[in-house]
C-alpha cells in the first residue's frame, strides 16, 4: 500500500496521472527512473505455452522468464513461431479468431489468459511495434495524440506529445512540422513515431515484431541506439531475423527452432534461452551454435 | 553509343513484318470503334434531348406547377421539389444503415458461420433485383402497412413511402460500396490502434471509417443518383406527375422521373418537348452528383 502511495506520489511529481481505467488486477509497476533494477525481477513468466491454428500447433513448448529492465530477443528461422508467441504476450493473437494459447503467460504474476481479463486493459500495458512501420493517416500530432485520447489520459496534450516525440528521439526533427500528415515522413521516422506513439500510452513493455526490416542501416542504427536509451526505462521484447541485430542489442536471446514432424507438419519449439553472450559464443545446443555461425537459417 | 549502332548494323533485333504491324492496327482500330459506337448512341441521345430540351429551361419552367391545359406554361416544380425532397430521406435512411451493416460484415461477422455467408450472398443477390420488384414490396409493405411508420403510412401514397422504398432498391448497393471502402483500409491500421490499448469500437470509428470515408460517400452519392432516377417504383408507390402544391413528407409527391414518363406519354407534341426539358434537369442533376463523387473521391481518398 505505501509502495503504491509513493508511486503515484512520483507519478505526480512526475507530472504524470496513473493511467484511468485500469483494473485492479492489473497492479501498477514500479518503473525506476533511471538505473536499471539490480534484481532480475521476472516480468513474463511463461509456461508450456502452445499456440496452434486450427488445432494445428504452430510453437509449443516455451518456458520461459522475461527479465525487467533488459532487451530479450527472438531469434530463429523462419516458421518457428517467434513472431506468433510475441503476439502472445498483448494477446494480439486474439485477432486472429483460429489462434488458441495454451499454457500460462504469466505478467506479474497474473495469468494474461485468465477468464476475466480484458485484452484491451492488457494491450495498454504492454505496447507494440510492428514489422511494416504503421502510421495512422493523419498528421504528427494525431498519431501520437491518439493513444493518450482514447485511453482518456489527462494532461496537457502538446506536453505528451512533445515527451513522446522525445522518448523516440524524433522530437528535432519534427517540431516544426508536427500537423503536417505522417505519410510524408521517411520510413525510418514513420518506424520510430510508431515507437513514440508507443511510449504515448506509457506501457511497461514494448513488443517489437522485427521493427527494423523494412528500413536502411542507418534508421536502423537510429532505432537500435534508442531501444537501448528505452530499457533504462522499459522492458523489450525484439524478434529479428538479424543476428547481428540481436547480438548489439539484446541482454538475452531466445532461439527457436522448426522441429519436423511426421506428415510434413512443422511446429516451432523454444531449443534455447540465455544471456546473449552464451547464446553467440558459448551455445549449450548445437542446432544453436549452427544457427548463429551460420550454418542455417 | 557504339555498341547501339553496331547493334543495328548487325541487325541483332529483327524489324517487325508489315504484316504484324498491319494486325496491330486493326486491332486498335476495332478497340476504337466499340468504344465509338458505345459513346456515340449516349451523344445522339443527349444532342436530341438538348435540342428540343435546352431552350425550355427557364426559371419558369423549374419554378411552375404542371398543367394539363397550358403545356407552354407547363413546369415540373413538385417534380423537382420531389426529386430533392427523395434524395435527402433516401440519403438519411441508407447512410447510416448502409454503412452500419457493412461494419458488421467487415469487422464482426466469423465469415466460417453459415449465416453470415448466407447474408453476403443475399445482398449480392438484392442488387441485382429488378427495381420494379422494390416497388411492389414498397406498396405491399410501406405504403398499406403494415409497415407503419409513424403513422405516415396511412394506406396511401407518401413521399416517405417512395424514399423508404427507393432506399430498399439502392441499400446492397451502399452496403457493397461501403464494405470495400472499409476493406480498404489494411489490417495494419487496426493493429496499430488496437495495439496502443483501443477498443474495437474505438478503433473503427476514429481509425477505420475516417479512413474509408471518402469511398462510402462515393458509393452513397452514386446509389443516390440511381435511386432518384428509377421510375417504375415510384409508380408502384403511387407517385404522380400533376400535381399542384408542393410535395410533404407526408402527403402525395411527384418526381422527375415520373414527370417525364407521364409527359412523354401524352399525345400531344407539346408535352413530348417537356419530357425533354425535364429530362435536361434530371441529367443535369444527375450529373452534378456524378462530378461531386468524383471530385469528393479525388480530394479526400487515402492513399496506403
Amino acid at each position: 500500500m505505501d509502495r503504491i502511495k509513493a508511486q503515484d506520489a512520483a507519478r505526480a511529481r512526475a507530472g504524470v496521472s496513473a493511467t484511468p481505467g485500469l483494473p485492479k488486477v492489473l497492479p501498477a509497476v514500479d518503473r525506476p527512473p533511471a538505473e536499471p533494477a539490480v534484481a532480475h525481477e521476472a516480468i513474463f513468466s511463461l509456461q508450456d505455452v502452445q499456440v496452434a491454428y486450427d488445432g494445428v500447433p504452430a510453437v509449443q513448448e516455451v518456458t520461459f522468464d522475461l527479465v525487467k529492465n533488459e532487451i530479450t530477443a527472438f531469434i530463429g528461422p523462419s516458421g518457428c513461431g517467434k513472431s506468433t508467441l510475441l503476439r502472445c504476450l498483448n494477446r494480439m493473437n486474439d485477432l486472429i479468431s483460429s489462434a488458441k494459447v495454451s499454457g500460462k503467460v504469466l505478467y506479474h504474476d497474473q495469468d494474461l489468459y485468465a477468464p476475466d481479463i480484458d485484452p484491451v486493459q492488457v494491450r495498454k500495458r504492454i505496447g507494440m511495434v510492428f514489422q511494416k512501420p504503421n502510421p495512422f493517416p493523419k498528421s504528427i500530432y494525431e498519431n501520437i495524440a491518439f493513444g493518450p485520447r482514447v485511453l482518456g489520459m489527462k494532461g496537457d496534450m502538446d506536453e505528451i506529445v512533445e515527451t513522446a516525440l522525445r522518448k523516440g528521439a524524433l522530437w528535432d526533427e519534427v517540431k516544426d512540422r508536427l500537423k503536417t500528415n505522417a505519410f510524408g515522413m521517411s520510413g525510418g521516422q514513420q518506424q520510430r513515431l510508431c515507437i513514440a506513439r508507443t511510449m504515448a500510452v506509457e506501457p511497461d513493455v514494448i513488443l517489437m515484431d522485427e521493427p527494423c526490416s523494412a528500413l536502411d542501416p542507418i534508421s536502423t542504427g537510429a532505432i537500435e541506439e534508442l531501444m537501448l536509451e528505452l530499457k533504462r526505462n522499459y522492458s523489450i521484447v525484439i524478434v529479428t531475423h538479424n543476428m547481428q541485430q540481436a547480438a548489439r542489442v539484446s541482454d538475452r536471446t531466445a532461439f527457436y527452432n522448426v522441429d519436423k514432424l511426421e506428415e510434413g507438419k512443422r511446429v516451432g519449439k523454444l531449443v534455447e534461452f540465455a544471456p546473449t553472450e552464451k547464446i553467440f559464443t558459448a551455445p549449450d545446443d548445437k542446432r544453436t551454435e549452427a544457427y548463429v555461425t551460420g550454418k542455417f537459417g | 553509343m557504339a555498341v547501339a549502332e553496331s547493334a543495328i548494323t548487325r541487325k541483332v533485333v529483327q524489324r517487325a513484318s508489315s504484316g504484324a504491324r498491319t494486325k496491330d492496327l486493326l486491332f486498335r482500330a476495332a478497340l476504337l470503334l466499340c468504344l465509338f459506337i458505345a459513346v456515340l448512341f449516349l451523344g445522339v441521345l443527349i444532342v436530341d434531348v438538348a435540342i428540343d430540351g435546352v431552350p425550355l429551361i427557364t426559371p419558369e419552367f423549374l419554378t411552375n406547377f404542371p398543367s394539363r391545359l397550358f403545356p407552354e406554361e407547363s413546369g415540373i416544380r413538385p417534380a423537382l421539389i420531389g426529386t430533392l425532397y427523395l434524395m435527402v430521406l433516401c440519403a438519411a435512411f441508407i447512410v447510416p444503415i448502409g454503412v452500419a451493416a457493412a461494419v458488421y460484415l467487415e469487422e464482426y461477422a466469423d465469415p466460417s458461420r453459415w449465416y453470415n455467408r448466407l447474408i453476403e450472398v443475399n445482398i449480392q443477390n438484392l442488387a441485382s433485383v429488378p427495381s420494379v420488384v422494390y416497388g411492389i414490396l414498397g406498396l405491399a409493405f410501406i405504403v398499406r402497412g403494415p409497415i407503419d411508420i409513424w403513422g405516415l403510412g396511412k394506406g396511401s401514397p407518401t413521399l416517405l413511402a417512395g424514399a423508404l422504398t427507393l432506399g430498399l432498391l439502392v441499400l446492397p448497393v451502399v452496403i457493397i460500396v461501403s464494405r470495400e471502402a472499409i476493406r480498404a483500409v489494411p489490417p495494419s491500421i487496426r493493429e496499430g490502434s488496437l495495439a496502443l490499448g483501443a477498443t474495437k469500437w474505438q478503433t473503427i470509428w476514429k481509425q477505420v471509417l475516417p479512413g474509408s470515408v471518402a469511398g462510402i460517400a462515393t458509393g452513397v452519392i452514386l446509389a443516390l443518383s440511381r435511386a432518384i432516377g428509377e421510375t417504375a417504383p415510384l409508380i408502384l408507390v403511387g407517385a404522380i406527375a400533376f400535381r399542384l402544391t408542393d410535395p410533404t413528407i407526408d402527403g402525395q409527391f411527384s418526381a422527375l422521373p415520373i414527370a417525364i414518363f407521364q409527359a412523354a406519354g401524352e399525345p400531344r407534341p407539346e408535352f413530348q418537348i417537356l419530357a425533354a426539358g425535364a429530362i435536361v434537369v434530371l441529367l443535369a442533376v444527375l450529373l452534378l452528383m456524378n462530378s461531386l463523387a468524383i471530385y469528393l473521391r479525388n480530394r479526400y481518398e487515402q492513399k496506403w
